[in-house]
């Protein structure tokens, strides 16, 4: 996998997921291995963010590398009208490798296609964030110590989370999945994505309320619900408690059963999920940092 | 002898290309595509012809244009059953299908607004998933386009 870019969590077979998963244990183990000290990396935000942004540089930084770039396109030449090629053809001369978040989809494929340097997807539109989908599955690893046989309940806006769609395509790489499709009508899994999980020997049921489902899962996979996905306003302030969890709800739940969410949530966790042992999401958010470790020492050819 | 009237009278081709079994509704487009709106040449072309294979057919003579197979590629997109037949000093020379390529690229343009390609100086590509019910997932945004929804750059 050296010097290969990562742009769709579609270009990794399972065995290469599952060789960056291991790397990113031995990096949780060890996260301050100076290897990036004669490496200069990019990271190109042409639109802001928080998690993904910070969780790269402060990959980069505790393996001693050093970082340029920018953290939104007002800040760079782009506002004055520079090509996206232009753009990444100056900064491959400046870098070893390109971290890149933009707004248009399709965006990182075009980028990692103009030379040999490196380009990893930091999110392109709505169309793929494949470091996202890897710190999911080493997140379920970490909790579950297995990607097979598992009940998962993917929780809120299914229609348009591009994270949860990921997640689905990716988890359906392993064996024995049961889905648990938790999510308004207006905002239930794509038909596309229903039929991939069946074609792959896998099965789904669906569902209105969390509390359905609560008590015989092993992943609790909660998502935002944007109030402005729906049509009718009254619908959303009608469907949006159902989707919100408190920590009474998880008083019958499997011991081992372990929430996720990709982040920022709003009001879909009550903060007195928090404290719970089952609440996994800031471990989650920092395991964002091992696994993009991993991604960077691979693919620079280091591990 | 009445029958005879009905059918269309068009002068045989002397050199030129005839594209037959174009699916009804879909001449224009072809000849759009092939940019044949422009052309200086004679021209006869009809439509919701009948046709003993489709029902109905469309049909467009060219006189002194021959195409290249990248050309035809373009129209194997909306009318995947079209015959072309060359002809040269009134005989025909050539008989070919048109053939629906695996990857489509330069010449379609992706349905989805927010691709990277409808905002830069990209060529687009796109791989083929379906040829019966024609789809293509962009390579970019990896969104598909379907058959009636194809726009050409």
């Amino acid at each position: 996998m050296n010097n290969r870019s990562l742009i769709s969590i579609n270009d990794y077979s399972k065995e290469e997921i599952l060789q960056v998963l291991k790397t990113a244990e031995e990096f949780e183990a060890n996260p301050r291995q100076k290897i990036l000290k004669n490496h200069v990396i990019a990271s190109l935000f042409f639109e802001p963010s928080t998690r993904t942004r910070l969780s790269f540089e402060s990959a980069i930084n505790q393996l001693g590398g050093r970082i340029i770039g920018f953290t939104d396109a007002s800040s760079s030449s782009v506002k004055k009208g520079e090509s996206l090629r232009d753009t990444i053809e100056t900064v491959s001369l400046y870098s070893d490798l390109i971290v890149m978040r933009h707004p248009l989809e399709g965006s990182a494929r075009f980028a990692s296609e103009i030379n040999d340097t490196p380009v990893i997807n930091a999110g392109d539109g709505a169309n793929q964030h494949p470091t996202q989908c890897l710190l999911d599955l080493y997140s379920i690893k970490q909790t579950q110590n297995r990607l097979d046989n598992l009940d998962i309940a993917l929780v809120g806006d299914l229609k348009y989370g591009r994270t949860v769609h990921s997640l689905v395509i990716a988890m359906s790489m392993f064996k024995n999945i049961r889905f648990h499709l938790v999510s308004p009508i207006e905002l239930k899994l794509p038909r596309s994505i229903k039929d991939f999980i069946v074609a792959n020997g896998h099965s789904y049921k669906q569902y209105t309320d969390i509390s359905a489902v609560i008590n015989n899962i092993d992943i609790l996979y909660m998502t935002r619900i944007q109030q402005e996905r729906f049509a009718d306003q009254l619908e959303y302030e009608r469907v949006k408690n159902s989707y919100v969890l408190e920590n009474s709800m998880l008083d019958n739940s499997r011991d081992n059963l372990r929430i996720l969410h990709p982040m920022p949530r709003v009001n879909e966790i009550d903060e007195n999920v928090d404290s719970n042992k089952k609440a996994h999401y800031f471990q989650q958010a920092q395991n964002g940092v091992f696994v993009r470790q991993a991604l960077l020492a691979t693919i620079l050819g280091l591990r | 002898m009445e029958n005879k009237k009905t059918e269309l009278k068009v002068s045989a081709l002397e050199n030129g290309t005839v594209i037959d079994h174009i699916p009804a509704g879909h001449v224009l487009q072809v000849m759009r595509i092939l940019n044949l709106e422009n052309f200086e040449d004679q021209i006869y072309f009809g439509a919701n012809l009948d046709s003993k294979k489709y029902g109905k057919k469309g049909i467009i003579k060219v006189t002194n244009r021959f195409f290249k197979d990248v050309e035809i590629n373009k129209i194997s997109l909306v009318a995947p059953t079209a015959t072309l037949i060359e002809i040269r000093d009134f005989d025909v020379t050539k008989k070919s299908g048109v053939n629906i390529p695996d990857t489509v690229e330069g010449f379609a343009k992706c349905i989805n607004p927010k691709c990277i390609t409808n905002h830069q100086q990209i060529t687009t590509k796109f791989y083929v998933t379906d040829k019966v019910d024609l789809k293509m997932k962009c390579h970019y945004c990896e969104k598909i386009t379907k058959k009636d929804d194809v726009e050409f750059l």
